[in-house]
């Protein structure tokens, strides 16, 4: 076991050796592991909240579906109900419509026949007091017998 | 029989034997060709096969580990990149659990660590006779020393552990300041101004025995992997019996240096850390 100049060369070697190392060679392994590392990571969070987001599309999906569903049978519905209406409305203001126009013609008529009867009467009347008139060929006063002549056209 | 385990000897040491390359006492500077020569060159040496193997090796690390970090990208890994991605992913792991204070130096310092060392105590796998025989036949000298372990040289172990000890230093003044780091030196553990000397004493050598435990463990571990395998090779010339004897031992012996050579490299590295910690840690 002699020791000698071998050691210092050993030494020097050595530390240029892990001079080298620590400088060209450490860093830039472990650094492109470390990045590696944090994509995976990356990759497998993304990967996770893509299947998150999947399923609550579909949950999203299945509820506007069961909406729309229960929209149209809504909307039906209220049609239905509206046609009845519409048509029972219908019926309503056509009943009213011709009792309103009958009552009308019934007034018209009315009115006609009170018209035609008050015309009738005045006619008769002043053919009662010309027929008078020519009977007792004397002149009558139309305004002296005018209460007369009243009473006798309510008669008729 | 005597000339017999003269020759055993001879193996064993021609293969714990570095090529070294260092000063004569002459002033001049060369390869040692004999035991006598290194004798000779003592401190002012250099093991060349070491420090070429520790150099390679932990280039071949570095060169595998920067193309594919040059080429790293968010994209799905493949092959190599996963290798690469799990081992700095395993180290990563290691350091936030065992250091936790800010410094950017520690992980790629532990990652060094352990796939170099991790590297050099493979070797020991490699049959022990094939790189020698091959350094042999391409020196074409049936006496050269060739080792392709580094980490069965001490020198090569104490050089990373001691740096580490010097790194152990440095960040203790750093984040405790210079005085912080000789109180911590002078009054624990007993915190009285009269027991400084000894608090002294039993600093320093706590301090000290870490780098030389460091250093001599995985040394040790591996020098006498080594050395079993170098005897088991020496049983594979002692007949048929002894050569499937010998076979079988190789294997299994192989099997169990795998457990080693892991288990050392990742000791080596979490002493560092922990150390490092300990350092780092001004509560202390």
């Amino acid at each position: 076991m002699n020791i000698n100049l071998t050691l210092i060369g050993q030494s020097l070697i050595f530390l240029v050796f892990v001079w080298f190392c620590w400088q060209y060679v450490w860093p830039h392994i472990l650094n492109a592991m470390k990045e590696r590392e944090a994509k995976i990571a990356e990759g497998l969070n993304n990967a996770e909240r893509a299947d998150h987001e999947l399923e609550l599309a579909q949950k999203k999906a299945v509820k506007i579906l069961s909406d729309a569903k229960s929209q149209a049978a809504e909307i039906v519905d209220s049609a239905n109900k509206r046609a009845t209406q519409i048509v029972e409305e219908g019926q309503a203001s056509g009943q009213a419509e011709g009792e309103r126009m009958k009552a009308a013609a019934q007034a018209e008529i009315e009115l006609e026949t009170s018209r035609a009867r008050e015309e009738l009467r005045g006619k008769v009347a002043a053919l009662v007091i010309e027929g008078a008139e020519k009977v007792i060929e004397s002149e009558v006063d139309a305004s002296a017998h005018a209460d007369l002549l009243k009473k006798l056209s309510e008669k008729l | 029989m005597a000339g017999e385990a003269q020759t055993s000897t001879e193996y064993i040491k021609h293969h714990l034997t570095n090529w070294t390359y260092g000063r004569f006492e002459d002033g001049t500077w060369g390869f040692a060709h004999s035991y006598e020569d290194i004798q000779e060159m003592g401190a002012m040496s250099v093991h060349v096969d070491s420090l070429l193997w520790s150099f390679g090796l932990g280039a071949i690390f570095l060169f595998l580990f920067w193309s594919v970090a040059r080429k790293a990208s968010t994209a799905t890994p493949t092959g190599m990149h996963s290798f690469v991605e799990m081992v700095v992913e395993f180290i990563d792991n290691q350091v936030k659990e065992t250091f936790h204070f800010k410094n950017p130096v520690i992980a790629p310092l532990a990652l060094t660590l352990f796939m170099w060392i991790l590297l050099m105590n493979t070797m020991d796998l490699v049959p022990v006779d094939w790189l020698p025989s091959l350094a042999m036949w391409a020196a074409n000298d049936s006496h050269f020393f060739f080792k392709v372990v580094p980490t069965t040289d001490p020198n090569i172990t104490l050089g990373m552990s001691f740096t580490i000890f010097f790194m152990i230093i440095y960040y203790s003044i750093k984040v405790k300041g210079i005085k912080g780091f000789m109180g911590e030196l002078a009054l624990h553990p007993f915190n009285h101004w009269s027991m400084i000397p000894v608090n002294l004493f039993l600093e320093t050598v706590n301090m000290l025995a870490k780098p030389i435990s460091l250093g001599l463990r995985l040394f040790g571990n591996l020098y006498a992997g080594e050395l079993v395998f170098i005897l088991i090779a020496l049983m594979f010339g002692g007949g048929f019996m002894l050569f499937m004897a010998a076979g079988v031992a190789q294997w299994v012996w192989a099997v169990f240096h795998i457990l080693v050579i892991v288990l050392q490299a990742f000791v080596f590295m979490m002493l560092t850390i922990v150390y490092l910690s300990m350092a780092h840690d001004e509560s202390h």
